[in-house]
C-alpha cells in the first residue's frame, strides 16, 4: 500500500465545521432501528435462565418439563454449545461465560435458555427447568480473594508472571510489572512522601439499551445475526468459532447502538440465540432485561490500590510506585495491567514501578468500560499527587507542571512520547477562569489529569462514487458517537466536495472486509485514515478517467477543489471536470468508480486531559452537589467539534456518577442487591451542571489530519478531580470511591 | 391472569372478595407492574379502580379534603387549594419517582404498598390523615399509620380497598413540610425522611406538632418525643437539638444498599429539624 | 383466545388490538403495533425511554397495561412531527447535537414536549428537574438542556 499516513498541516474546509448528523432525523422520529427494534418472520422469543448462586457446582439440569410445555421450541444448555475452543483459553472463557458449564461462577451466570412462541410461554418454561446446584463458598471482595484462605474459583489457575512459578493454585491469576529506574533510591532522596491505600467499587457502563439480538441459523450452515454491538466483525468471529460455523456464512448486521462504552465489545446472548435458533429451526429474538444487564454483563473492576510518591521540597518527584489489585470476574483479564500501565502516564519520572494483580472473584466477567482500568489508577495517583503538592506547599497545578511528561519523555509504561498534550492541558487549566472563580462555604475545588493510549487497528472502508457524483462510504467501525458524520466530513474534505454529498453507512460483515471493534477511541481515528486512503484511491481513478476523457496523459491531471484539472499551459483551454461529470461518463470510461482501503491504523496518538470541578458538601448529611465542571482535552484535530464536546461531556458525566454514587452492592449471599436504575444510581439531569469544554489541538504526527481518538480519556480524571474537590471542601481525604453520602459523613465524623 | 375494570366500588369489592388466587388492586400501577415485571408476584386477577368515578376525584369539603384512591399524585400537585392547605403532603406526593411516575402513582397506592421508605406516608402521618376503607362488611376510617403493618403488609382484609385519604381542614397558623434524603437530586427511594406538621398558638410558639420519620423502621414512625421537643417553643436551638436527638433516638433502621444505621439515625434528626423550620415558616412563625 | 380487545386512539388514528392481560402498553406498542420508537431501557419506570402521553398525561408506557389504553388518546414519538415537518424540539435536538446514541431521545422529546406544554418559559433548573425521569448516558445532559431551552424560546416566539 502506498498510503502515507503522516501528518501534513493544511487549511480545512469541511473538517472542523459543525454540520448536522446524518442519523439525526431517524433518531428524533423514532425510526432508527436498535437491537430490539428488528424482527424476522416466524421469530421466537428467547429467554435465559440465570444462576441465583454466586458460586455453585451444577450437578444436573433437567429440561424435560420445559421441553414438554406447549409452545416451547428449543431449550439449550452448555451441552448444546460443545467445546470447540481447541485449547484457546480466552475463547473458552467466553464460552463458559455465555453458558455455565460445570460451575456457575456468579449471581446471574447463564445456565440454560429457551425459545418459545411468546414471552409468556418462555417465562413459564424457565420456571420448569430443574437444576441441582451444590452451592460453594464464594468471594466477591478483591482483597479477600487474594488471601490463601479464600474460596478458589479454579483449581487450575496458578499465578502467572511470578518466578518461580507457584505450586499452589490461587485466585490471583496474573502479575504484571512496569517501570524504570530505582524506586528505593528515589524514595530515599525524597523530602516528603505520601503513601495511601485507595478503593474503588465496581461500576457498570450503564448504556440505556439492553443487549438485544435476532439470530437465524439455517440447516445448511448459514446464518444471520442482527445485533447491537460495537464490533460486528469480532462478534461474527467469536460466534462462528463457538458454534462451529464458517465465518463467511454468518452475516452479522450491526443495528443502531443504544450506548456501549466498551460494554458491547463482548458476546453474551448472541451465541446462545444462535444455538437456540439452530435447535429450533426458526429465528430467535433475545433481549436482556435491565436486571440481566446488571447481573450478567458489563461491569468494570472493583479495585484496591496502594500508591506511594516521594518528592523534593522544590517539587521534583523522586520516585513513585503503585500496587494495583483489580477484580476480573471469574476469568483472567488484563485489567490490573492496564491500570499499572496508565497510572503514572502523565508524568516524567526518573524512578517508577507499578505492579498489577489480576484477581478472580465471583462477580460477572469484567468487560471494557471507557478507558478501561485507567480511572481507578488515576483516582489513586492523582489523589496522592494532590496531597503531596499540599504537603510541600505547592499549588497542585504547578506541582504537576513541574513533573509533567513531554515529547521525548520515557513513559512509565515503556515507550518514549512523541508530541503530547498533557503540558498544554495543564497550562490551559492554570489560565482558565474557572480556577480563579470564588468559592463559598462548604465548597471545594479539585483538579486532576488523565491519560488513555488510544487504539488503531485493522480497518477497511469502501468509497463509491454514484452516477450523479454523490458519494457513499461503507465503513466497518460501528458508529457509537457520530462517526458517520465525521467520516463523511473527512471524505468530503479529501474529495473537495460538500459534506451533504456524502452518505456514510455501517456495512454488514458480508459487504466489507474485516474491521476491529469500535473501541479504544479508534473509530474516527482509524476509519478516517482508511477513508482518506480510499478517497485518494478514488481520486486516482477519477484523474485517470478525466485524462481519458480529455485524451491527455494522467500525469497532467491534478485534483483540486473537487475537480480534475489539466495542469500546464498546453491544456489551458480544458475546463475542469467535476466529480459529477466524471461519474456521468463512467459507463464509457471503464465502469463504476470506487476507492477501497484496507489498512492497519498504526500510531494512534496518546490522549491527555485535565479536569476542574467545584463541589459543595452538606456537612450534616454528606450530600454532594457538583457546582461547576470544566474539561480540557487534546483532540489532535477535532473533526466535528460539537461531537468532540459531546464525548468530553459524556465521559465527565459518567466519571461524576462513578465518583459519587454508582456501585455494585453485593449481599453476604453473593447476590447483587441493586440490579436496576433505581439503586444503581447514574446521574440524572438535575444532578449535573453544564459541563464546559476546551478542545486543544496538538496534531498526532501519525495521522494525515493529526486526529487523535477523543472518546475515552474524559472518564479518567473525574474520580480524582472530585475526590480532590471534596477533600478541599471538607478537609478530609476521601480514599474510597464512590464518595456516597454515608461514606462522606463517616469520614467527616472520623476526623 | 384476568384484568377487570369495574364501574362501581361495590363491583370492585365483590371481585376482590370473591377472587380465587392472587388478586390485586390497580390504581397507578407504579409498584404493581414493577413487581410483576420482576416476577415477584403473579396475579390471577387485577382490579383496575380507575373506572370508578368517585375514586378519581379530589373533593374539598367543609371539613377538609377527600383524595380518591385513584387520583394520580400529579393531579394533587395541580390542585391549588390542596397545595395551599397541605404543601408538605403534596410535596411528598410529588417526590415519588419521576414526572412520568407521578402521572400514575397514587398516595393510597403508596400507602398500601407498605414500603417503610414510601415518600408520601410520613407526610400523611404527620398530617394526621385518615384512610377510608371500603370492604364487604362496609366502610371504616382509620389513621393512615394503621394501614401498613410491616414491609409489604397491610391491615386490609380480603376484599377491602382504600377508597380515599382524608385530610382535615387546616387550623390557621399551621404548616407542614416533608423532606427526604436521597443521594441524587431525583429518582431515588428515600434513605431517610421526615414529615413535620405543626400549628402555632396565639403567642407564635408551636402549640401542637406531629413528627413522622420514614425509612428508619419497619413502618413509618410517629415520634411523639420529637413533637414534645418543639411544642411550646419557637424552634430555638435547644428545641432543635432536642428534636434531632429525639428523632435519632427513635430511629431503629437497618443497614442496606441505601444507607447505614448510623447514617440514617443521624440524618433523621437533621431532616426533622430542617422540615420543622420549613413548616414553622409556612405556619407564619418568625 | 384469552386476549382482551382494546379500542384506542394513537397519534390521532383509531387503533384496535388484542392483548394479554399482563402485557404492558409498551409491549403492545412495540410488539403488536410496530411502534418501536418507545424503548424499553428498564421496564420499571426508572429510565423514561418508553415515555408516552396518555390523555395528555406523561407516563412510562412500561408501567401501563395495554388493556388500560381502552378509550384513551395516546401520543408517541411517531406522532410528534407534523408530516414531514419536524417539531421544533426534534429540530433543536439535531441542531444542538442533543443526542449521541439516540436511544433515550424519543423519551426525552415526549417528556420535553410535556414540560413545555406546562411551562413555556422554563429556567435551566426547571428543565433539569422536569427531565430528571429520563436517563441519558451519552451526553451528560448539557446539550439536551440547551436544545430544550432553545426550542422553548423559538416556540414562544412563534
Amino acid at each position: 500500500m502506498d498510503f502515507d499516513p503522516s501528518y501534513t498541516a493544511q487549511q480545512f474546509k469541511s473538517v472542523g465545521t459543525r454540520p448536522l448528523r446524518p442519523d439525526g432525523v431517524d433518531k428524533v422520529t423514532g425510526r432508527a432501528r436498535y437491537g430490539a427494534d428488528f424482527n424476522m418472520p416466524g421469530q421466537l422469543v428467547g429467554r435465559v435462565l440465570r444462576s441465583p448462586h454466586a458460586h455453585a457446582i451444577i450437578r444436573k439440569i433437567d429440561t424435560s418439563k420445559a421441553e414438554a410445555l406447549k409452545g416451547v421450541k428449543a431449550v439449550v444448555t452448555a451441552a448444546d454449545l460443545p467445546d470447540l475452543t481447541d485449547g484457546d483459553a480466552d475463547l473458552y472463557a467466553i464460552l463458559s461465560n455465555c453458558m455455565a458449564r460445570d460451575k456457575a461462577f456468579y449471581d446471574g451466570h447463564a445456565v440454560a435458555a429457551v425459545a418459545a412462541i411468546d414471552a409468556r410461554t418462555a417465562r413459564r418454561a424457565l420456571k420448569l427447568i430443574e437444576i441441582d446446584y451444590e452451592v460453594l463458598p464464594h468471594v466477591t471482595d478483591v482483597d479477600e480473594a487474594m488471601k490463601d484462605s479464600a474460596p478458589l474459583l479454579h483449581e487450575s489457575v496458578f499465578t502467572d508472571g511470578v518466578d518461580p512459578a507457584p505450586a499452589k493454585p490461587s485466585n490471583v491469576a496474573r502479575r504484571s510489572q512496569y517501570g524504570h529506574g530505582d524506586v528505593d533510591a528515589g524514595f530515599a532522596d525524597a523530602d516528603m512522601v505520601v503513601e495511601r491505600t485507595y478503593r474503588t467499587e465496581q461500576t457498570h457502563q450503564g448504556y440505556i439499551e439492553p443487549h438485544a439480538c435476532v439470530a437465524s441459523v439455517n440447516n445448511d450452515g448459514t446464518g444471520e445475526l442482527w445485533v447491537c454491538t460495537q464490533g460486528h466483525f469480532v462478534y461474527r468471529q467469536w460466534c462462528a468459532d463457538l458454534l462451529g460455523m464458517d465465518v463467511s456464512k454468518l452475516r452479522v448486521t450491526s443495528s443502531e447502538i443504544g450506548g456501549g462504552f466498551g460494554g458491547k465489545t463482548h458476546v453474551w446472548a448472541e451465541p446462545v440465540a444462535l444455538a437456540l435458533s439452530r435447535k429450533a429451526g426458526r429465528p430467535v429474538k433475545l433481549v436482556m432485561s435491565r436486571d440481566e444487564v446488571f447481573r450478567a454483563s458489563g461491569p468494570t473492576s472493583a479495585t484496591s490500590i496502594d500508591v506511594k510518591i516521594g518528592a523534593k521540597k522544590d517539587g521534583t518527584i523522586t520516585a513513585a510506585s503503585a500496587t494495583l489489585r483489580y477484580t476480573c470476574g471469574p476469568w483472567v483479564g488484563m485489567w490490573a495491567e492496564l491500570g499499572a500501565m496508565t497510572a503514572f502516564a502523565p508524568y516524567d519520572l526518573k524512578n517508577v514501578r507499578t505492579v498489577g494483580y489480576e484477581v478472580l472473584v465471583n462477580r460477572p466477567k469484567v468487560s471494557a468500560y471507557r478507558a478501561p482500568s485507567a480511572p481507578m489508577a488515576a483516582f489513586a495517583v492523582e489523589s496522592a499527587v494532590d496531597e503531596l503538592a499540599r504537603k510541600i506547599g505547592m499549588d497542585p497545578v504547578d506541582f504537576r507542571i513541574a513533573n509533567v511528561a513531554k515529547e521525548g519523555t520515557r513513559a512509565s509504561y515503556g515507550p518514549v512520547y512523541g508530541p503530547i498534550g498533557i503540558g498544554p492541558t495543564l497550562e490551559a487549566v492554570k489560565e482558565h477562569p474557572h480556577m480563579k472563580a470564588p468559592l463559598g462555604k462548604n465548597q471545594g475545588r479539585g483538579m486532576a489529569c488523565g491519560f488513555w493510549f488510544n487504539f488503531g487497528g485493522q480497518t477497511c472502508t469502501d468509497l463509491n462514487i454514484g452516477a450523479d457524483g454523490t458519494v457513499t462510504i461503507a465503513v466497518g467501525t460501528v458508529d457509537v458517537g457520530g462517526s458517520r458524520a465525521s467520516l463523511s466530513m473527512v471524505a468530503a474534505e479529501e474529495l473537495g466536495i460538500p459534506y451533504e454529498q456524502v452518505k456514510a453507512i455501517v456495512a454488514d460483515t458480508s459487504s466489507l472486509g474485516y474491521n476491529d471493534m469500535t473501541d479504544g477511541s479508534r473509530g474516527t481515528f482509524s476509519s478516517s485514515m482508511a477513508t482518506i486512503s480510499a478517497a485518494r484511491n478514488a481520486i486516482r481513478i477519477m484523474r485517470a478517467r478525466a485524462a481519458q476523457m480529455w485524451g491527455i496523459p494522467v500525469e497532467d491531471v491534478v485534483w483540486e477543489e473537487g475537480h480534475a484539472k489539466a495542469a500546464g499551459a498546453k491544456h489551458g483551454n480544458l475546463p475542469p471536470l467535476s466529480v459529477r461529470e466524471i461519474a456521468a461518463a463512467a459507463g464509457n470510461t471503464g465502469g463504476p468508480i470506487a476507492g477501497h482501503s484496507e489498512l492497519v491504523a498504526d500510531g494512534a496518538g496518546v490522549s491527555f486531559a485535565t479536569h476542574i470541578c467545584d463541589i459543595e458538601v452538606d456537612p450534616e448529611t454528606g450530600q454532594t452537589r457538583v457546582l461547576r465542571y470544566t474539561v480540557v482535552q487534546d483532540a489532535g484535530k477535532a473533526v466535528h467539534p460539537t461531537y468532540v464536546e459531546g464525548q468530553y461531556q459524556g465521559g465527565a458525566a459518567q466519571g461524576i456518577g462513578w465518583a459519587l454514587n454508582e456501585e455494585y452492592i453485593y449481599g453476604k449471599d453473593g447476590r447483587l442487591q441493586n440490579p436496576g436504575f433505581l439503586d444503581y444510581r447514574i446521574p440524572v439531569c438535575s444532578d449535573l451542571p453544564m459541563i464546559d469544554t476546551q478542545i486543544l489541538e496538538i496534531p498526532n504526527p501519525n495521522h494525515p489530519y493529526g486526529i487523535r481518538g477523543v472518546g475515552e480519556t474524559s472518564i479518567v480524571p473525574p474520580l480524582a478531580a472530585i475526590a480532590n474537590a471534596v477533600s478541599n471542601a471538607v478537609g478530609v481525604r476521601m480514599t474510597h470511591i464512590p464518595m456516597s453520602p454515608p461514606r462522606i459523613l463517616a469520614a467527616l465524623e472520623a476526623e | 391472569m384476568e384484568y377487570v375494570l369495574p364501574a362501581s366500588l361495590n363491583d370492585a369489592i365483590g371481585l376482590l372478595a370473591g377472587a380465587k388466587g392472587n388478586a390485586f388492586v390497580l390504581a397507578g400501577g407504579s409498584d404493581l407492574l414493577v413487581r410483576m415485571k420482576g416476577d415477584f408476584i403473579e396475579p390471577d386477577l387485577i382490579v383496575d379502580i380507575k373506572g370508578i368515578g368517585e375514586l378519581a376525584q379530589i373533593v374539598q369539603t367543609a371539613d377538609g379534603f377527600t383524595v380518591g384512591s385513584a387520583v394520580p399524585c400529579a393531579v394533587m400537585g395541580e390542585n391549588t387549594a390542596l397545595r395551599k392547605a397541605w404543601p408538605g403532603v403534596v410535596e411528598a406526593a410529588n417526590l415519588i419517582g419521576s414526572k412520568q411516575v407521578q402521572g400514575r402513582c397514587t398516595i393510597a397506592g403508596n400507602l398500601c404498598n407498605a414500603s417503610p421508605a414510601a415518600d408520601s406516608v410520613p407526610a400523611l402521618v404527620a398530617a394526621g390523615a385518615r384512610a377510608v376503607i371500603a370492604g364487604p362488611s362496609g366502610k371504616r376510617t382509620i389513621a393512615v399509620e394503621d394501614v401498613p403493618t410491616g414491609p409489604g403488609k397491610t391491615s386490609l382484609a380480603k376484599g377491602e380497598i382504600v377508597e380515599a385519604i382524608v385530610l382535615d381542614k387546616r387550623p390557621s397558623n399551621s404548616g407542614d413540610a416533608y423532606l427526604r434524603f436521597i443521594p441524587r437530586t431525583e429518582m431515588d427511594i428515600a434513605v431517610v425522611s421526615a414529615g413535620v406538621n405543626l400549628t402555632l398558638g396565639a403567642d407564635g410558639a408551636v402549640a401542637s406538632a406531629r413528627v413522622a420519620l420514614g425509612a428508619v423502621a419497619a413502618t413509618v414512625l410517629l415520634v411523639s418525643e420529637a413533637a414534645d421537643a418543639i411544642v411550646g417553643t419557637r424552634l430555638d436551638d435547644t428545641a432543635m437539638e432536642k428534636l434531632a436527638q429525639a428523632c435519632s433516638a427513635a430511629a431503629s433502621p437497618i443497614d442496606d444498599k441505601r444507607g447505614t444505621v448510623h447514617f440514617r439515625k443521624k440524618v433523621a434528626g437533621v431532616l426533622a429539624t430542617r422540615a420543622a423550620r420549613i413548616a414553622y415558616e409556612r405556619a407564619g412563625g418568625k | 383466545m384469552s386476549g382482551i380487545a382494546v379500542s384506542t386512539t394513537i397519534n390521532g388514528d383509531d387503533v384496535e388490538f388484542l392483548c394479554q392481560a399482563e402485557e404492558t402498553l409498551l409491549e403492545v406498542l412495540r410488539d403488536r403495533l410496530g411502534l418501536t420508537g418507545a424503548k424499553e431501557g428498564c421496564g420499571t419506570g426508572d429510565c423514561g425511554a418508553c415515555s408516552v402521553l396518555v390523555d395528555d398525561r406523561l407516563v412510562c408506557s412500561c408501567l401501563v397495561l395495554g388493556a388500560e389504553a381502552e378509550g384513551r388518546n395516546i401520543e408517541t414519538i411517531e406522532g410528534m412531527a407534523d408530516g414531514d415537518k419536524l417539531h421544533p424540539l426534534q429540530r433543536k435536538f439535531i441542531e444542538h447535537a442533543a443526542l449521541q446514541c439516540g436511544i433515550c431521545t424519543p423519551g426525552f422529546l415526549i417528556a420535553a414536549k410535556d414540560l413545555l406544554a406546562k411551562n413555556a418559559d422554563p429556567t435551566e433548573e426547571e428543565v433539569r428537574f422536569g427531565l430528571a425521569g429520563n436517563l441519558c448516558r451519552c451526553t451528560g445532559y448539557d446539550k439536551i438542556v440547551r436544545a430544550v431551552l432553545d426550542a422553548a424560546s423559538e416556540m414562544r416566539g412563534a
